[in-house]
């Protein structure tokens, strides 16, 4: 006696044959489908693994960062400021930070320069970030050309590279000491960049931030929770090449479903009326219909996940790499630690195999609905 | 071969597939322990705030030092002059 899996093995069997009838119709419904899951799935796996890894990163970032500010613009800190933020209780420690942008005009590419708080570099000597040493071909032991602030070279040796693993934080990171710094930018004598602030209590992070621009008016304290926010908001679907990226996916993701939902062809309609005519019932057609998209909506998600992830986590988002990069001439050559939201892929699954299944029952039910006479008619 | 045997041979696939992703994904996080546990030290050690993600312009290499109140070139969300501008919104107060 046929079991109800029976039936459904058998009405799968059919969807199959009907699906194959119209191969390269199918086909490339299909190979379009997969593209657009992939899509999306890429951006999903590429900005979930990225927020995970800034948050757990940035977690260790100094807990305030306190800034000068000066017609709108940040500006140089003078010392007394330290002392003065010193001064409030629940402070730990203060320590002024010396860090700048150098663009070299030879290779065309920005550095971040940093003078380091703990063992420095000593004089004459730098350590480079991986990204630098690519963009300017040079090993440990090498010479680095530097323009100073009046034109003259700065020539300074390469004492360490930074290793690749490493590529997300320090691709473009060049540290110096603050003889060098000094020699290359000229800054004002006990000025610096700003001001990293340590916070005994993490709960009074937000109290002394309002009393330091309470004593110091001209500041602008950035306090931890603020850096980790920013990297949360970062790839933010409102963002401009999310929204144009999301909307091409979504709209070609409608043209299907609409091809779907305004009707059958005259050749399914036929179809299904010669099926009512032989004895299929109304439920046994809509069956068929529901394994056709089904077959199709799940293949093409589960296929276009798997490539996501590989494109993402084997690949390192080789696909995006020109977006990414943008006009900079130094990118980071970084590889993300695989991460896979079980949530994101769940919503992404009922966002995309479920409507296209339903796309697909609708016109047949309107079809089915109909005497096959006037089915076949038609 | 039944077709409705090809079809679930090739779902089961690619469940197969799936879990081996998960699990390789798993795998990574521990076998890149060591590598995080580096990168952790380097942001303690020189007190980095910001990712090196886009080298183009200081406000999108360090979006969390980027300044906020000058408008037209200078904090993220401003009219955008690098392409890297767009991926990056100013964080929610």
């Amino acid at each position: 006696m046929p079991t109800s899996l029976d039936r459904h093995r058998n009405i799968l069997d059919f969807a199959l044959s009907s699906l194959l009838r119209r191969k390269w119709k199918n086909l490339s419904l299909l190979m379009i489908y997969t593209l657009i899951v992939f899509v999306i799935a890429s951006l999903i796996f590429f900005v979930q693994a990225l927020k995970l890894e800034a948050g757990l990163l940035l977690t260790n970032a100094p807990d305030m960062v306190v800034q000068r500010m000066a017609a709108g613009r940040h500006d140089l800190i003078p010392l007394s400021y330290m002392e003065k933020i010193q001064s409030i209780r629940g402070v730990g420690e203060v320590v002024p930070r010396l860090w700048g942008y150098y663009f070299d005009p030879v290779f065309g590419a920005n550095y971040t320069l940093q003078v380091p708080n703990i063992d420095p570099p000593e004089p004459g000597n730098v350590m480079i970030g991986s990204g630098v040493a690519r963009n300017q071909r040079i090993a440990s032991g090498d010479v680095m050309a530097f323009r100073a602030h009046d034109r003259t070279p700065l020539l300074l040796q390469v004492e360490k590279i930074f290793s690749h693993e490493s590529e997300l934080l320090t691709a473009d990171l060049v540290l110096l000491s603050e003889t060098d710094f000094q020699a290359l930018f000229n800054l004002p004598k006990l000025r610096f960049t700003d001001l990293a602030v340590t916070v005994a209590n993490p709960r009074e992070l937000v109290t002394i931030a309002s009393k330091i621009s309470e004593q110091l008016p001209d500041t602008r304290p950035i306090l931890k929770s603020e850096i980790l926010r920013t990297y949360d908001s970062l790839f933010d679907w409102r963002g401009g090449m999310m929204i144009v990226v999301l909307a091409g996916a979504v709209l070609a993701f409608l043209i299907f479903a609409w091809d779907k939902a305004t009707g059958l062809s005259a050749e399914e309609r036929k179809e299904i009326g010669i099926l009512k005519s032989i004895g299929w019932e109304t439920a046994d057609v809509l069956l068929l219909k529901f394994w056709e998209g089904a077959a199709i909506s799940l293949t093409a998600f589960l296929s276009g996940v798997v490539l996501a992830y590989i494109h993402i986590f084997f690949f390192s988002a080789g696909l995006f790499e020109h977006a990414l990069t943008g006009w900079s001439v130094l990118y980071p050559q970084f590889r993300l630690r695989p991460v896979i939201d079980g949530y994101q892929l769940a919503v992404l699954f009922f966002l995309s195999v479920l409507p296209y299944t339903a796309a697909t029952i609708v016109p047949a039910w309107m079809a089915a609905t109909m005497d096959p006479d006037s089915a076949l008619r038609s | 071969m039944r077709k409705s045997t090809g079809f679930y041979l090739l779902i089961v696939f690619h469940l197969a597939v799936l879990i081996f992703l998960y699990l390789h994904s798993s795998h990574s996080q521990i076998a890149g322990q060591a590598a995080h546990q580096h990168r952790v030290g380097l942001v303690k050690e020189l007190g980095l705030t910001d990712l090196c993600l886009f080298t183009e312009a200081r406000y999108t290499r360090h979006p969390a030092m980027a300044d906020l109140h000058a408008p037209f070139q200078d904090h993220p969300g401003a009219f955008e002059h690098f392409p890297s501008g767009s991926l990056v919104t100013p964080p929610i107060r």
